[in-house]
């Protein structure tokens, strides 16, 4: 959305936007200092560490990770994992929202939805876990009734797999989805719907030709902040399967390993692997983007 | 408490004929002559006779103040009561106790990261397979106490020394097991679904793979053999009995993770040992059969922000007083055998945790390199 406005701007007034560059830098300046502090040498020094042996030579060896069917298989995961919490995160999420426009701004419902919704959009590492595992893990509160009454050892958690995670990164996807895309929805507006029926079009009419088509870019873009946040999720998942399965785990299990030693720099490579997935799907969702901004313009 | 430790320090310095002048400046008035070393020196000493005797040691390490300890969990092997009587013992100097629930590699690249800095961890107590990659990270020293740790039990150099060890053991909660737990095989059984947890992943635990290893031991398998014991833990998955959560004194209170295979002390310190945060119903079994053990290590730190602190740690640790803490968490101290023949080991406490087993596997520096290879081969594929 911001991209959007930027370049229309750009458009219309390209004398005031010259101007304004030459000291405007200035204020990117604190944000800039910090995304290199906290961001960029942080995640440099990650993948460097991925080009050396522990001894501190240069080597490509460690890329052999990537043969080592753990690995692979785990990537599997973790990829399966964020999509289905992503998509569905974003298509619950996205329902929330609907369901919000309706309702009065100021109210209380809106109000505490709202609210929530910051709250638990931060809601994550083992206190999720533990949440989990008192309300349906194996001696949680819901499964011990269930057996109760339909006999014991009938139902068991499902948490404790990968696939099982995804409903428990639900829990902070779908607040985090409402918060993300709620202001995009807010920003549709009512006129265009009134143009749509005043031409004779139906609600579907709207949606379809107007509605979805504006709303796509910022719902994608969402997609992917969700897609993201799960995969490099790591506390919840270290609770809940301290067997492995995703790769931040495996980044975990080749930095601190007390058995299998001397695999630490893998980890470099691995982080590389997962910033890799990132960029591709970012540029997609760039491609993306642009598609939809030459409808827009 | 100071009372016990200077009579523990009488016999032994009766016994341990080279060091009795030292142990006799420690009790005495301290007119031995003191020195005072730099920073550099005192990361060199390697007895407490460079320091000029105890006395010096604690001077030196009274004047550093700090004591950077790093993954000792409260719970783990007494370090609670161990941490809280040093601080006792010597008010003068305080212990920063970093990351408790880290791992042995998390203390090697802590000391790599801080090197040259005032948080840097002084001492580790570290597994033997993540010690052995990087002993140029260690200096040697022998405590005072040296000719009781067994030969076979530390470096000739004084690099490292043995200091406890567990036996990897089955705790359950009798009230959902009363049948209990008599082998192995057992634990394979329909009434233990969904009960049965370990400490973490083999491939990255030691404890976790020790379980591994003590599975294999009672099924066929022997150290350079580990296979059996993968086995063993496909059939509990399969059987729907694996837990993959990561059992902790909170899971184990509750009744989330009902079997935990894991060191004596750990399933001892979780029941009812630990009062009211415990599991008053857990109760901790050692198999009969071949049993496993594994030691861990004391070593200082070669850049050790606190050198002094760190030697006058490891001297506390080596007392008779420390090693009955660690004997009543469960785990059994490198200088149990010395101790019995000292009578300085405390009767009650060895009688309560049982005799020392007079054999245990502890499995080699190859056949823990071995046995890790196999297990990151197969042991995704077996539990996956």
């Amino acid at each position: 959305m911001t991209a959007l406005a930027s370049n229309r701007g750009a458009g219309v007034t390209p004398r005031r936007r010259g101007a304004r560059s030459g000291t405007g830098w200035i204020g990117l300046i604190p944000f800039s200092v910090y995304a290199i502090l906290f961001l960029g040498i942080p995640a440099v020094l990650a993948i460097a560490s991925g080009f050396f042996t522990s001894g501190g030579t240069f080597t490509i060896s460690n890329f052999s990770a990537f043969g080592d069917p753990v690995i692979l298989k785990d990537l599997v995961g973790s990829l399966g994992l964020s999509a289905a919490s992503a998509i569905l995160g974003a298509v619950v999420g996205a329902l929330v929202c609907y369901a919000m426009l309706g309702m009065n701004p100021d109210g209380w419902l809106r109000t505490i939805v709202d609210s929530a919704a910051s709250v638990l959009a931060q809601f994550g590492g083992v206190m999720l876990a533990f949440a989990f595992i008192a309300t349906i893990g194996n001696q949680g509160l819901l499964i011990v009734i269930l057996n109760q009454v339909f006999g014991p050892g009938t139902f068991s958690s499902p948490i404790y797999t990968v696939p099982g995670l995804t409903l428990v990164y639900l829990y902070f996807e779908i607040p985090l989805m409402v918060l993300t895309f709620m202001p995009a929805l807010e920003a549709l507006k009512p006129a265009w719907g009134e143009a749509v029926a005043t031409l004779g079009g139906s609600r579907w009419t709207y949606w379809r030709k107007v509605g979805f088509p504006i709303l796509a870019p910022a719902f994608f873009g969402c997609m992917i902040l969700l897609f993201a946040n799960s995969f490099s999720s790591f506390a919840t998942a270290a609770a809940l399967i301290s067997q492995g399965g995703i790769w931040p785990l495996d980044i975990q299990r080749a930095l601190t390993s007390e058995t299998v030693v001397g695999h630490e720099n893998e980890a470099g490579v691995i982080a590389l692997g997962m910033i890799v997935v990132m960029v591709v799907l970012m540029s997609a969702y760039g491609v993306l983007q642009r598609r939809a901004a030459r409808w827009e313009r | 408490m100071k009372t016990r430790y200077l009579a523990g320090a009488a016999v032994l310095a009766a016994a341990a004929l080279a060091l009795t002048a030292c142990a006799g400046t420690a009790g005495g008035s301290g007119t031995g002559s003191t020195k005072t070393l730099t920073l550099a020196e005192a990361q060199k000493a390697t007895s407490v006779a460079d320091f000029g005797g105890m006395a010096g040691l604690v001077a030196a390490a009274n004047k550093e103040g700090h004591l950077n300890v790093i993954t000792l969990p409260p719970s783990w092997a007494n370090y609670g009561q161990i941490i809280q009587g040093f601080e006792k013992k010597y008010p003068g100097i305080k212990i920063n106790s970093a990351n408790p629930d880290g791992s042995s590699a998390d203390e090697v690249a802590a000391a790599k990261a801080q090197k040259g800095q005032s948080t840097a961890p002084d001492v580790f107590d570290i597994g033997t397979a993540v010690m052995n990659q990087n002993l140029d990270l260690l200096a040697p020293y022998k405590v005072q106490s040296w000719g009781d740790i067994p030969d076979e039990y530390k470096d000739a150099d004084g690099l490292w020394y043995y200091d406890y060890t567990g036996l990897m053991s089955i705790g359950y909660d009798t009230k959902k097991f009363p049948n209990g737990v008599k082998k192995i095989d057992d634990l394979l059984g329909s009434d233990f679904k969904n009960s049965v947890a370990i400490k973490g992943d083999p491939t990255a635990a030691n404890e976790a793979a020790s379980a591994v290893y003590l599975a294999a031991l009672q099924s066929g398998g022997s150290a350079d053999d580990i296979q059996p014991g993968i086995d063993f833990f496909q059939k509990l998955k399969q059987a729907g009995n694996f837990l993959s959560t990561l059992p902790t004194q909170a899971t184990v209170a509750s009744g989330e993770t009902p079997v935990v295979i894991q060191w004596s002390f750990n399933n001892v310190a979780w029941g009812p040992a630990a009062g009211s945060a415990g599991n008053p119903n857990w109760k901790t079994v050692v198999l009969p059969g071949a049993g496993l053990g594994s030691y861990y290590n004391q070593t200082i730190n070669a850049d050790a922000p606190n050198p002094a602190a760190a030697r006058l740690w490891e001297e506390y640790l080596y007392t008779p007083a420390v090693q009955n803490l660690y004997l009543a968490a469960g785990a059994y101290p490198a200088q149990l055998a010395a101790m019995e023949k000292a009578k300085t080991v405390d009767a009650a406490t060895l009688n309560k945790v049982g005799a020392a087993p007079k054999d245990f596997v502890q499995l080699t520096a190859d056949q823990a390199t071995k046995a890790a290879t196999l297990l990151s081969s197969k042991w995704a594929a077996a539990v996956g």
